[in-house]
């Protein structure tokens, strides 16, 4: 890394440490989504940026990971580490099953088949009734504790609270996946990308890697919706819709999907962007929409890929 | 057995519509080699369309009917023409979400033109009896989209394998550089093989309004399904999309009846099944 974006970085982080103080519960509130879409979109760019596989049912992760850690934090402890941590496992270990059928296939396939699977999980957040509590939706999630081995207890009721615990959260989360993305590992996953024979004959198992990639892409996933859950106290199915599947991808593209740090630009613009709309119009879809056609025809390279871009034609 | 046998009536008409959906979306597949996400899309435009044109042309089913899949098949002129045309080059995940971006779209069109309500439908006359069969009352109606179904397949046989068209269309989709150097207009073909499956779907949205409602989810369950029918039968194989339907058309009536809260679980099962064993589907070609 630079140390121009290293700087850049720590004042990010400062910024947010102290925002807090600076701002209203409602943007508060904003920042913190913007953080969980984060999330989910970095770990939904692993395979689509990195790998080249575009998966249209990660909502299945996200979802499943804010189901289980809301009942986990209803029905089993009343902490929130543990919630959150428990319904994240739940929801890798989908992934690992879901996993093991999609990545057979590449391409249109895998798309069609990661959408199938997330549709099975929409459906049954519908049709389960007497564990997702159906349409109405999983209600009454306690904002749990935060418990610490050793009796230090500290309460998550003001959002303020709440938000300094997402944000630990998720900075290591993404330094986590920062860690892997530059790891060999990532690396073999780029070339997979790039030309996946290739990558075989070098004597890579790469059914395998694209396995490691989905599951650990659906941990991510998993762990924003688990982050949701006690934001919300409620879940509902819509958070196993495709159209929330599309919001990582709408992110990812709209910060650029060969970058790191594109999806978290594209989260925070695609946050804004939402709420500015749904203040305006019901249909938001359709803006929605009518955004993805005119980035899908003109800026495929996202933001940060055209200022990147843009540099580069700076300095020639 | 008896109630076996008539739930297995009842599935088969359910899969006639499924199949009208899926038959497009293999086709354009096939020829294309675009995946339509908003085929779902066009089979809920073609419900509205025809609610809307048979409204409006004095509660004549049939004439709705026409007309409303042919409207659809036009607005699947200019999804064609003017979108789909800019992405054929570049990667499969920018056309996928090309199609999403229309899912989109036209599922909150439909809400800003009719409203979020679901629309009764109409039963046409003449087809607005039961039959007994069984010892149960069977619709009428329900038997004559059993007919339908195996008539347009019919019809797709025959065109693709007897009619000059048709044979251009199975060149183009199996060799686009050689089909297009011995002067077949390939453009052109694609455009008319989109506006074929956009107006099968149509048709199938357009026939399922006496028996189902209308409304604005109506597109995302069956292209789901569609999906399902695709892995299974094998993407790009009509064949393949008729016994598929009609397998996940009777798998979920008696899922329904049998297992009624696992019963869309079911054809994840089949579908799960069916790649492990044959991961290029029943009668698809296997992947190079």
């Amino acid at each position: 890394m630079k140390p121009y974006t290293l700087i850049g970085l720590c004042l990010l982080i400062v910024v947010l440490m102290v925002l807090p103080l600076l701002v209203s519960r409602f943007y508060l509130y904003i920042t913190l989504q913007v953080l969980m879409l984060s999330l989910f979109a970095l770990g939904f760019n692993l395979l689509f940026g990195y790998t080249g596989l575009l998966s249209f049912g990660h909502a299945a992760f996200y979802a499943t990971g804010a189901y289980a850690t809301g009942l986990i934090l209803k029905n089993v402890t009343n902490s929130l580490i543990p919630g959150v941590l428990g319904g994240t496992l739940v929801a890798t270990l989908l992934a690992l099953i879901i996993g093991f059928f999609c990545v057979r296939h590449t391409d249109v396939y895998f798309s069609m088949l990661t959408l199938a699977f997330g549709m099975m999980v929409y459906s049954l957040a519908w049709k389960w009734r007497d564990v997702t509590g159906g349409d109405d939706g999983l209600i009454g999630i306690p904002r749990a504790p935060l418990q610490i081995p050793g009796g230090l207890s500290f309460s998550m009721k003001a959002v303020s609270n709440y938000y300094y615990f997402v944000l630990i959260v998720t900075l290591l989360a993404i330094l986590l996946l920062y860690t892997i993305v530059n790891s060999s590992f990532g690396l073999v996953l780029q070339g997979i990308r790039e030309n996946s024979n290739r990558v075989e004959f070098a004597g890579i198992p790469i059914k395998r890697y694209r396995w490691i990639a989905f599951v650990i892409s659906g941990f991510f996933a998993g762990l924003a919706g688990a982050l949701l859950a006690p934001l919300e106290n409620t879940v509902a199915p819509a958070a196993a819709d495709w159209t929330k599947s599309s919001e990582p991808i709408l992110a990812s593209l709209l910060g650029g999907i060969h970058t790191f740090a594109g999806p978290i630009v594209g989260s925070a613009l695609f946050i804004l962007l939402k709420e500015t709309v749904v203040r305006h119009t019901e249909y938001w879809l359709l803006v929605y929409g009518i955004i993805l056609l005119l980035i899908l025809l003109g800026l495929r390279g996202g933001v940060v890929g055209a200022l990147i871009q843009f540099k580069a034609k700076a300095k020639r | 057995m008896r109630t076996f046998l008539f739930q297995g009536l009842v599935g088969l008409s359910e899969a006639m519509y499924l199949w009208m959906v899926a038959a497009g979306l293999s086709l354009i597949f096939g020829v294309l080699r675009v995946l339509n996400f908003a085929h779902g899309s066009l089979y809920m435009l073609g419900a509205y369309l025809t609610f809307y044109f048979f409204g409006l042309l004095g509660h004549n089913f049939w004439l709705g009917l026409v007309i409303g899949p042919v409207f659809v098949a036009g607005i699947g002129l200019l999804m064609e023409r003017f979108f789909l045309r800019l992405v054929y080059r570049l990667e499969v995940a920018y056309q996928l979400l090309l199609t999403f971006a229309f899912v989109l779209i036209f599922n909150d069109l439909v809400k800003l033109i009719w409203g979020p309500i679901y629309q009764a439908p109409p039963m046409p006359p003449g087809l607005d009896s039961s039959l007994s069969i069984l010892g149960q009352a069977y619709p009428l109606y329900n038997l004559f989209i059993i007919l339908v179904g195996p008539l347009i397949a019919l019809g797709l046989w025959f065109l693709l394998e007897k009619t000059r068209w048709g044979r251009l269309i199975v060149a183009s989709a199996s060799d686009r550089e050689m089909a297009s150097a011995l002067g077949v207009n390939v453009p052109r073909l694609y455009t008319w093989v989109f506006m074929l499956g956009a107006w099968l779907a149509a048709l199938g949205g357009a026939l399922s309004i006496p028996i189902r409602p209308v409304s604005p989810g109506m597109g995302e369950i069956i292209i789901i399904e569609a999906f399902i029918v695709a892995v299974i039968g094998g993407l790009g194989s009509l064949k393949g999309a008729f016994i598929g339907a009609i397998l996940i058309g009777l798998l979920h009536v008696y899922g329904v009846f049998y297992v009624p809260v696992f019963e869309m679980a079911l054809a994840f099962i089949l579908m799960a099944v069916v790649l492990i064993l044959r991961p290029w589907g029943l009668f698809g070609t296997r992947e190079a």
